[in-house]
């Protein structure tokens, strides 16, 4: 193989990496936090794409700018989700826990489907197509930014869970829920936040790739599969092991596309997942 | 009465853990919750801070109803409670421990920070640790820790959870010894213990629980006296 075309599939897959990292995060808080395994986590990005799609279309609002609008709604919409859904059945078997967010996962879809129909979507922004380039390597600005801001996000979100009060009654609610209540903290007030942070991760990340990424219903179960491979590859409940498993599935499946012909590809990321677990069953960094 | 327990019904399921269970703890009291594995100790002192609920019976702390609260607003009132294995995070350095003791006022920069000071000067082995995980820590110096974290919530009320499990007969000493200083210092205190000998020590009043049920009550000297605690609780 050409080094031009590995080199390429080096740079492609730590950019994907970094938006795969945020996506991560966000699922890592709300299992790590709450014990849920929330199959909804795609159909929330789904939700950010499609917030910023409207927002571009009828009030011409850059994408990237959006994020200041679709960030806090995607966060509210976790928080009502948390409250209303999640709440009530907290302390219930984790099996029923599932099946209730995998209906939230239907429900969002079908609903975006309804209203939205199942044409596919794409947002132009006026510079798509922009590309900078770096000797032999040429890099999307698009998917660079979208790589930019998830690392800046996730970034943020680690110095939020590490130095705030909030952020560290939440890593306490994670590891001690009968510890933090003593103390005085609301583990519901901790589980509310941390569900909506988790989402409004997620949303950021369909937000910064609505610019190079195709929208519809369905678009969430693409990043679903990779989002738990992610997180479970990374060890669930470790931060860095989510943005770690983050890259290496974003590297792998960009080897894997240029190595192996059509989706056959897929088998890399898919392999060195369930070879790393055969020898770590708890992940990476746990 | 700064705490007041009526007819207190607790079952896991279909399993009666609590069977009408009523006591009362005036301010400035050391009282003692002695009686054996699976009496039902800790599950009482889980309800009284709002772990858990009780099915019947009422609860009242500091002149509030508290039965039906949340165990963090409970907290908020002035109940600290210790819990039984003592659920520290394990993950969070000593100094943060400490300082999610008083999330409470975590606005209050001053008061968080003289709260450390005096847990510190309290335990001075926690000074000295005070950025390492506490889950690195011994045993006894863990127990330090939970106590630390349960004092500097400032509390009106502190309920300890068999704070001498698993710990050597010399920290035990050691930690009674503490116990009965706070106590000393004007601070209300409910120890829940197996080690009658030691409680009995150090406390003002005693209840004996058996089954879910308070079997005996009484002062120290009385319940020193009783034939059947003798027998039962300290080996005479």
């Amino acid at each position: 193989m050409e080094l031009r075309v590995l080199l390429q599939a080096i740079v492609s897959g730590l950019l994907t990496g970094g938006v795969y990292a945020l996506i991560g995060v966000g699922l890592n808080l709300i299992f790590g936090v709450m014990k849920i395994i929330n199959f909804a986590h795609g159909s929330l990005l789904m939700l950010g794409m499609y917030s910023t799609y409207w927002l571009f279309t009828f009030f011409k609002i850059d994408p990237y700018l959006s994020l200041a609008i679709t960030v806090p709604l995607l966060f509210l919409i976790g928080v009502i989700i948390q409250k209303v859904l999640i709440n009530p059945i907290i302390e219930y078997p984790e099996n029923n826990q599932l099946v209730l967010t995998m209906g939230v996962m239907l429900f969002l879809e079908n609903l975006a489907l309804f209203l939205w129909g199942p044409d596919f979507r794409t947002v132009k922004v006026s510079y798509v197509g922009t590309v900078l380039s770096l000797s032999i390597v040429r890099v999307n600005l698009l998917r660079f930014i979208a790589f930019a801001g998830g690392l800046l996000l996730a970034l943020l979100l680690y110095i939020f869970l590490k130095k705030t009060d909030m952020g560290k009654a939440i890593r306490a609610s994670s590891e001690e829920r009968e510890g933090a209540s003593v103390v005085g903290i609301s583990v519901k007030r901790v589980h509310l936040i941390s569900f909506g942070i988790g989402t409004a991760c997620v949303g950021a990340a369909g937000t910064l790739m609505t610019p190079f990424f195709y929208l519809s219903p369905h678009v969430g179960h693409l990043f679903l599969l990779t989002a738990f491979m992610v997180v479970v590859m990374g060890g669930m409940g470790s931060f860095i092991g989510a943005i770690i498993g983050g890259f290496i599935i974003g590297l792998t499946e960009s080897l894997g596309a240029v190595t192996l012909p059509g989706s056959l590809g897929q088998i890399i990321p898919f392999s060195l997942f369930v070879i790393i677990l055969l020898f770590k069953p708890t992940g990476l960094f746990k | 009465m700064l705490l007041k327990a009526n007819q207190i019904h607790v079952s896991y399921g279909k399993v009666k853990v609590l069977d009408g269970i009523s006591l009362g703890i005036v301010q400035g009291e050391l009282v003692t919750l002695l009686g054996p594995n699976g009496a039902g100790k800790s599950t009482l002192v889980k309800t009284l801070s709002g772990l858990l609920r009780s099915q019947k019976g009422t609860i009242e702390f500091d002149g509030r109803r508290v039965d039906e609260m949340e165990p963090d607003a409970i907290a908020r009132l002035g109940l600290s409670h210790c819990t039984e294995g003592r659920s520290l995070f394990i993950d969070l350095t000593v100094a943060d421990n400490l300082k999610l003791g008083a999330y409470m006022f975590k606005k209050d920069g001053n008061r968080v920070r003289s709260g450390l000071d005096r847990i510190y000067g309290l335990f001075p082995i926690l000074r000295e640790r005070a950025k390492q995980k506490a889950g690195t820590m011994s045993g006894g110096q863990q127990q330090m820790l939970a106590i630390g974290r349960a004092l500097m919530a400032e509390p009106k009320l502190l309920i300890l959870d068999e704070p001498s499990l698993g710990l050597a007969p010399l920290i035990i000493d050691k930690l009674f010894e503490i116990v009965k200083t706070i106590n000393g210092e004007g601070m209300t205190v409910l120890l829940v213990e197996q080690n009658a000998f030691k409680s009995l020590e150090i406390a003002d009043r005693g209840y004996v629980l058996e089954s879910g049920k308070v079997v005996l009550s009484g002062s120290r000297s009385e319940l020193y006296g009783h034939e059947d605690v003798r027998r039962a609780y300290l080996g005479i």
